[in-house]
């Protein structure tokens, strides 16, 4: 990447303005009811972490540019200009403060959708030399290692190894044709290798012919979340490169929020041109194998589970409705937190959050709302689908002292299914 | 001829053509500036349609969340009381309409005075009500701008001159109705240069919203 500089700062800024951010911004009548959707502000009650507040680079940026009045006021030097020190202080709230969650972007009366514009800000940041070093960390590992945790193919062979040996059950590395291709995150790999069992036993009983890829296992995507188009578009490259070199016919994203954010809705736009192939979240994979009556599930539980919607997932990516099917495969007692689906609270952790050192503390503080919204349901188990999710639960749960397993929806279907089926029908 | 009734003349006039005229070529400006900078198009294969989430939204978004309606009721009740209060006498009120049907040759049935009267009323508390929680609430303050108290004037004063004017309470008569029209002129001209363009593009950013979530399959 060529150096960083104000310049080209301020240049990215304006490249990234387009129709919708002209009226998001023209719309704006100052209201302040974006705060009260974010869970950094009022866990915080800090009216700096107001969600549109975030977004003042951008719009300096849009009304000298893009305006009548703008570019009068900025011949008149009257024109506030964004400057290294705006966009200095500007990173602890577009990046310790904001996991692009989107749910201010679902209340905002006059409809701006807030997310979508802090995601554009980030690339003026990252093009200013503004973003935070730990999620700077990640991406550099992501686009030379191929991982942000730094997680080699050595790992996953190793942990793949330990799968098999341990279940008897295949799991196809490189298998050219196959109708799947299954992605990971590095979170899976080294902490959640039981969701790599949990598929391979999935498949086999669905019958499903999928594989793994050697160039590319990783889903997730540090570029859509620093904000690098650059860097997005390297790691998208790979995974597709890899699902046209094995002639797959659908690419599975993981249990992780924005790397499905990453492959299905910004991948094609990052490369320039559709997809040869599908792009689905394991959870819509599920629940069509579900639909199709490949999979069954038995022995339901009958503790209160409930369920976590990972914000990529439900509120920018549609995956709703599905979720619950899968989850009443698995107990009887599922219940609801009160604000769900498309207006759930973010864990605190998405968007980069969880790779940057200096949000840590913030994090854990504002994650108070998510505790207070599981513990309202009395739940014995909370089940999500996005690894990242998981791992800030666990570790938020675990700051606030509270006992509460955290599962993968994935892994929770793999232990209730019912195997071997069509033989236990012939021998019936 | 006396001086409240030349400059009520030339506020019916002069001003009123130099009003309208910055006022219509302005907000087409300001939309063609907004709706020329486009969208790229998406490549990826669409879950759901971008037009009606889109018109959907564009009515959805006027109905709170009521979680966040529960955090901040002021905002929502001090908006609809001005905004509800505001069409109404705009648009409601005889000699608008009267005016109206002089300018472009139609109108429609108003309401009753005191019934208009009310919804002015009703607009000027909102407004006023607003003020003050845009003074008190920290949020609030901390993205107020200049802008923001320049629109709520030039909001404001239209309504309250209009209210003064009706009830005959300033002396004279034509004063306050040069006054009441002058003030409308002001916001007419600030119109397209401010958020008060929101009248409009709020019909954009919700469609916007709602059809890039639609697109995803989400109701937004």
């Amino acid at each position: 990447m060529s150096e960083a500089t104000l310049e080209r700062g301020i240049n990215a800024l304006k490249e990234q303005i387009d129709a919708p951010v002209a009226a998001f911004f023209s719309s704006c009548v100052s209201c302040g009811m974006c705060a009260e959707a974010c869970l950094f502000y009022t866990e915080t009650g800090d009216p700096k972490y107001t969600p549109i507040y975030k977004l003042e680079p951008l719009r300096r940026v849009w009304e000298s540019e893009y305006t009548l009045i703008g570019k009068i006021k900025k011949a008149l030097g009257l024109h506030k200009p964004v400057t290294d020190e705006m966009l200095e202080e500007w990173q602890e709230l577009l990046y310790d403060s904001c996991t692009m969650c989107a749910r201010c972007s679902m209340i905002c009366p006059v409809g701006n959708d807030i997310a979508y514009m802090v995601r554009k800000t980030r690339e003026g940041m990252v093009a200013s030399g503004n973003a935070p070093e730990g999620v700077k960390g990640a991406s550099m590992r992501a686009v030379t290692i191929g991982s942000p945790m730094g997680v080699k193919l050595s790992a996953l062979e190793a942990q793949i190894k330990h799968i098999e040996a341990d279940t008897g059950l295949k799991i196809p590395m490189d298998a050219e044709g196959a109708d799947y291709l299954v992605l990971l995150s590095s979170m899976e790999i080294m902490n959640f290798p039981e969701y790599l069992e949990g598929l391979a036993k999935i498949f086999k009983q669905a019958g499903i012919s999928w594989t793994l890829c050697s160039t590319a296992f990783e889903a997730t995507n540090s570029g859509i979340q620093i904000g690098s188009t650059d860097i997005a578009r390297i790691l998208v490259q790979r995974i597709v490169d890899g699902a046209e070199r094995l002639k797959v016919k659908n690419v599975i994203s993981p249990e992780c929020g924005h790397a499905y954010t990453a492959i299905r809705w910004d991948g094609p736009n990052l490369i320039g041109r559709p997809f040869t192939f599908r792009v689905l979240h394991i959870l819509e994979l599920l629940d069509e194998l579900r639909a199709a009556g490949k999979i069954k599930t038995k022995d339901l539980e009958t503790d209160c589970y409930t369920f976590h919607d990972p914000c990529s997932l439900a509120r920018k990516g549609g995956v709703i409705e599905g979720p619950r099917r899968l989850m009443n495969m698995v107990t009887t007692n599922f219940a609801e937190m009160k604000d769900h689906g498309k207006m759930n609270w973010c864990c605190g952790g998405g968007g980069g959050v969880s790779s940057n050192e200096d949000a840590e503390e913030l994090r854990i503080k504002v994650f108070k709302k998510k505790k207070d919204q599981i513990e309202e349901t009395g739940a014995d188990v909370l089940v999500t689908a996005c690894a990242n999710c998981r791992l800030v639960i666990e570790e938020g749960l675990e700051e606030y002292k509270v006992e509460l397993p955290v599962i993968g929806l994935s892994e929770l279907i793999a232990d209730h299914l019912v195997v071997d089926e069509a033989q236990a029908e012939e021998k019936g | 001829m006396n001086e409240p009734m030349d400059f009520l003349i030339w506020t019916r006039s002069t001003a009123f053509d130099v009003a309208v005229t910055i006022f219509v070529i302005g907000v087409i400006l300001r939309l063609f500036e907004i709706i020329s900078l486009g969208r790229k198009q998406n490549l990826a294969e669409a879950k759901g349609t971008e037009f009606g989430p889109g018109m959907r939204t564009i009515f959805s978004r006027s109905v709170p969340d009521l979680g966040t309606f529960r955090r901040q009721p002021l905002t929502v009740v001090t908006g609809y009381m001005f905004h509800i209060g505001l069409f109404i006498s705009l648009i409601m009120f005889v000699p608008h309409i009267e005016l109206f049907r002089a300018t472009f040759g139609f109108g429609w049935p108003g309401l009753p005075t005191p019934i208009v009267d009310a919804a002015a009323v009703l607009a000027l508390i909102g407004l006023l009500a607003g003020l003050w929680h845009r003074i008190m609430n920290p949020v609030m303050q901390k993205i107020t701008t200049f802008e923001d108290w320049l629109v709520w004037t030039l909001t404001f004063l239209p309504i309250l001159t209009g209210y003064l004017a009706y009830h005959r309470m300033v002396d004279p008569y034509p004063l306050i109705l040069g006054l009441h029209v002058l003030s409308v002129e002001a916001l007419m001209i600030a119109f397209p240069f401010t958020k008060l363009m929101h009248t409009f593009t709020v019909f954009l950013s919700r469609w916007y919203n709602g059809a890039m979530n639609g697109r995803r399959g989400v109701e937004s």
